[in-house]
């Protein structure tokens, strides 16, 4: 397996740490007057999501973490396993389990592209587009005439997340969500 | 993303880094000191261990040769004081190989200066007029300390005298590393820039002296008045948590010289590090004479940073290393 020296080190670059892949987040080259040089280093770590910081003498090196960021359709689950498929037109399937999914669970919905990580194969982590449209199944009677108003309600969307929306969205309407924050960008 | 072709400084920083080239022109003219131009290749480079130096290989009147691109323009300019220039400056490129990052990049503009029969105090304080001549805005008052005292204050520890396994858990605590293997100086390096460097010149310009003297690099020893440890005629410069300038009481004993480039490549070959060729110039230039004084190595991208609010020595470089 490769390997990548603390001077290859850059935002984005996959290596492993304690047993885990991990992403680069943030690289420093810190030197004193006329000392040795070190390397403090942000890596995620891609199991848990924890943000590590630790330090390296410059020109230590890691082992390259077997990491691909890859887009995948969302196909279905059989309540064990959540499955997607390869969108580069080979069908390949991968099975990711609830601890992979992580929040992404709430965002779910058949035929929409997800960025899954696979890490020796195995999915290890699934991103939702940053914005997706989902229909309302389940909130309070809409609000007439109040349109211009800023209030705002809970309402169940179809993948079970549940978002603030303005007073006049009525079940059965189709809003686009931003992901990140999950809150109501508009109808879509 | 700005396209690659383009500068990776704005044209209005570049033309602030020019009225600061003459601002630090004026500030030596003022003084009567000699702006020089010495070679940025040379047959010698730095055997610094710490320092990664960049070499080629050119054809010149005595056939194929290895030549050093210089870390820094020490060598050629004591060779001129040698041979009595009188005070000198330069603003010269230099080049480090490996040293990438916000407050770095591999070439760089080096402010250098010599002042013969100076005392050390005396220029650092004529690098604190300097800094105040360059930025426009008050950095705040100059106030010295010594290396030993920092460590006292900031850690608690006497970086002198305290056990060196006791050295090594705090620093492998700090950096979250393994340094059970390390060097005295290696700890006291990580703790340094980790847990001091970051809190200098906040309140104004810091500036550090009495290092070890095992971090001597090319400045004279001398007995701490404390207990008699010894310690090196060395200071740095600090601004804003920047490392600006390093100065010495510069070692002028042409034997104590040649041992210290025969220590450094010796580690260097421990450590698996390529031998640098001794510069054997300096050493007869040393022979001569070199008068005594004191000479000093300021970071002048980092200085243009700093006065122009930037976050980055990129922002006010033409080209950084990763557009050139």
């Amino acid at each position: 397996m490769a390997s990548y020296s603390t001077n290859e080190f850059k935002g984005g670059l996959k290596v492993m740490l304690d047993g885990d892949p991990c992403t680069i987040v943030e690289n420093e080259f810190v030197k004193p007057g006329k000392g040795q040089a070190f390397n403090r280093v942000k890596l995620r770590n891609l199991m848990t999501g924890r943000v590590w910081e630790r330090t390296f003498k410059s020109g230590e090196s890691l082992e390259a973490a077997d990491v691909l960021e890859l887009e995948m359709e969302y196909l279905y689950t059989d309540g064990e396993m959540w499955y997607f498929m390869l969108n580069d037109g080979s069908f390949e399937q991968y099975p990711a389990e609830k601890r992979a999914l992580g929040d992404t669970e709430k965002w779910l919905k058949e035929q929409v592209i997800y960025t899954v990580t696979l890490w020796n194969d195995a999915v290890i982590n699934v991103t939702p587009p940053n914005f997706i449209e989902l229909e309302v199944t389940e909130t309070d009677p809409g609000v007439k005439g109040d349109t211009a108003q800023g209030g705002s309600k809970p309402a169940t969307l179809s993948s079970g997340a549940v978002a603030r929306v303005p007073l006049f969205i009525n079940e059965g309407e189709k809003l686009k969500i931003d992901t990140r924050t999950g809150e109501y960008v508009g109808r879509a | 993303m700005a396209a690659d072709w383009q500068p990776s400084a704005s044209i209005e920083a570049l033309r602030e880094r020019s009225r600061l080239l003459a601002r630090v022109r004026s500030f030596f003219a003022e003084r009567g000191v000699l702006e020089v131009e010495t070679p940025v290749l040379g047959h010698g480079g730095s055997t610094d261990v710490h320092l990664q130096s960049l070499s080629c290989e050119a054809t010149t009147d005595t056939g194929r040769e290895r030549l050093w691109l210089q870390t820094s323009p020490e060598f050629h300019m004591k060779r001129l004081l040698a041979a009595g220039s009188g005070p000198i400056f330069q603003l010269a490129r230099t080049f480090r190989d490996g040293e990438v990052g916000r407050r770095h990049n591999v070439e760089f503009t080096m402010l250098e200066w010599y002042r013969p029969g100076m005392a050390l105090e005396a220029l650092m304080g004529e690098v604190d007029s300097l800094i105040r001549s360059v930025l426009s805005a008050d950095p705040g008052p100059c106030r010295y300390h010594r290396y030993r005292d920092l460590f006292r204050e900031h850690l608690g520890i006497d970086p002198f005298t305290l056990p060196l396994v006791e050295l090594r858990d705090l620093a492998a605590r700090e950096g979250g590393l393994d340094m059970s293997q390390a060097e005295r100086d290696d700890c006291l390096d990580l703790l340094m820039s980790h847990m001091i460097e970051p809190r200098l010149g906040q309140q104004g310009v810091d500036i550090v002296r009495d290092y070890p003297a095992s971090q001597a690099a090319l400045a004279r020893r001398y007995h701490d008045d404390e207990d008699g440890t010894p310690v090196a005629a060395r200071f740095e410069v600090y601004l804003a948590g920047l490392e600006l300038a390093n100065g010495y009481d510069e070692l002028t004993d042409a034997q104590e010289q040649a041992v210290r480039f025969s220590e450094d490549n010796h580690r260097r070959r421990q450590l698996g590090k390529p031998e640098v060729s001794v510069d054997h110039r300096l050493l007869r230039a040393l022979e001569a004479g070199l008068p005594s004084g004191s000479g000093v190595a300021l970071g002048f991208d980092r200085l243009v940073q700093l006065a122009l609010g930037k976050t980055c020595v990129a922002d006010v470089m033409a080209f950084a290393t990763p557009r050139c």
